[in-house]
């Protein structure tokens, strides 16, 4: 099956609700962002950030909201500034927190909240499919 | 002559590797998601493969954002596994297996699939909790490994169809290599999961299990697929299920399901298992 129109390909990403689909636009607007987290890889580069988060981010060529974003740790300002979880990944795992940490923070739930909804399996799509045809 | 005699799948949670690494498989919590590989592990004693193809996607720690490629083929004669931010995994290094993986490059590039060439490269939790679930602790893999990344992160990935495609010429490349060797295609990710937005902690059990099934009922249902009706069933890192379509087609139209595991949660991730047999 091929795809003819890009623009119905990227315009219905944009109906999934609570949903930031890492899309060409994204990954442009994200770049830096997304290369200071990977730079979070080197165990020096953790313990300079650490040692300075502001300092550190002077560095790189990030936006004043990008840059608000990492201090305040908010995941979901961080990817509407661009960034995708796999390099935010990085951030988390140098504060020492898990994946489920970071997804639970995103939902508006505490992390226990969060981890009971999984353990009694997991958030229904029902409802959450399209906004378009509210299903 | 090489031949592909068996196709797996599995999630890749990295939380299953650390429940792994800090010795958590008997916890409550992490038991009933080790005890569902212990069928397999039985059957890779048994099947003893030489090769496996293990089709995995990276998750920001061999490529950055500087280079995307769509299909990357690792060529090295072994891979470190990943320092992904709390050290690389103690796990062993993955021995490669040069000869068959140029072969199945230079085969898939005049095949008409312009596979990437990779001959560094860090291998990730992606390519390695596989491992642990097959083979257990080991001080080194029994087998020998030829990553095959997909990139499922930056929007498009490829298509399910361009996956099931791919997954036909790597067979026929296999079947053209001259020495004898046992070779399996391990498909990767999945299943229903979203780590990102408001929307996280999605799992989608009856749409899970719908796609199991089709693997053997209706292939062709799963490669007709497009990549809106996983972000919306399955959650974002749903998507990452396209890769199991490159195992699928490697086993050609008819196959048989030999096991099965499925079992809500693994952190944020509902975790599915297959075991397939290419059939005629």
């Amino acid at each position: 099956m091929t795809i003819k129109d890009i623009h119905s390909y990227l315009a219905e990403f944009d109906d999934i609700p609570g949903t930031r689909v890492f899309t060409a636009k994204r990954a442009r607007k994200g770049y830096h962002l997304n290369q200071f987290a990977m730079s979070l890889m080197k165990p020096e580069n953790r313990d300079a950030f650490r040692a300075d988060e502001s300092g550190y981010l002077a560095k790189w060529k990030l936006t004043p909201a990008q840059k608000a974003a990492v201090l305040a740790r908010d995941y979901n300002a961080m990817l509407e500034e661009g960034g995708n979880i796999y390099f935010l990944a990085k951030l988390f795992s140098t504060d020492g927190k898990s994946f489920q940490f970071a997804a639970g923070s995103m939902t508006g739930m505490t992390q226990e909240e969060y981890a009971q909804m999984m353990i009694n399996g997991g958030r229904s799509p029902e409802g959450v499919r399209s906004i378009r045809e509210g299903r | 002559m090489a031949r592909i005699t068996a196709g797996i799948t599995t999630s890749h949670i990295p939380a299953v590797g650390a429940a792994f690494d800090n010795g958590k498989t008997e916890e409550p919590y992490w038991k009933p998601v080790f005890a569902g590989y212990d069928w397999v592990k039985t059957f890779e004693k048994e099947q003893k493969p030489d090769v496996i193809v293990l089709v995995y996607n990276d998750h920001a720690s061999a490529f950055d954002m500087t280079v995307i490629p769509t299909f990357a083929i690792g060529c090295a004669e072994e891979f470190e596994p990943a320092d992904e931010g709390w050290g690389p995994r103690p796990v062993p290094v993955v021995k490669g297996h040069p000869d068959l993986a140029w072969h199945i490059a230079q085969s898939c590039i005049l095949d008409e699939f312009d596979m990437t060439i990779i001959n560094e490269m860090d291998v990730d939790h992606g390519l390695t909790v596989p491992m642990s679930l097959m083979f257990g602790k080991v001080d080194e893999w029994p087998v020998k490994v030829i990553p095959l990344a997909v990139n499922v992160v930056t929007y498009p990935p490829p298509s399910g169809n361009r996956c099931w495609l791919l997954g036909e010429a790597i067979a026929r490349a296999v079947a053209s290599f001259p020495e004898d060797l046992n070779v399996q295609i391990w498909g990767t990710g999945g299943m229903s999961h979203q780590l990102q937005s408001a929307r996280a902690g999605l799992i989608n059990k009856p749409w899970d299990t719908a796609f199991l099934d089709r693997l053997t009922s209706d292939p062709e249902a799963l490669r007709a697929m497009p990549h809106i009706e996983y972000l919306r069933e399955a959650g974002s890192e749903g998507i990452e299920l396209v890769m199991w379509l490159i195992m699928r087609g490697a086993l050609g139209a008819n196959a048989k399901e030999l096991h099965r595991f499925y079992h809500v949660p693994a952190s944020n991730t509902a975790v599915g298992h297959i075991v397939m047999a290419p059939q005629g």
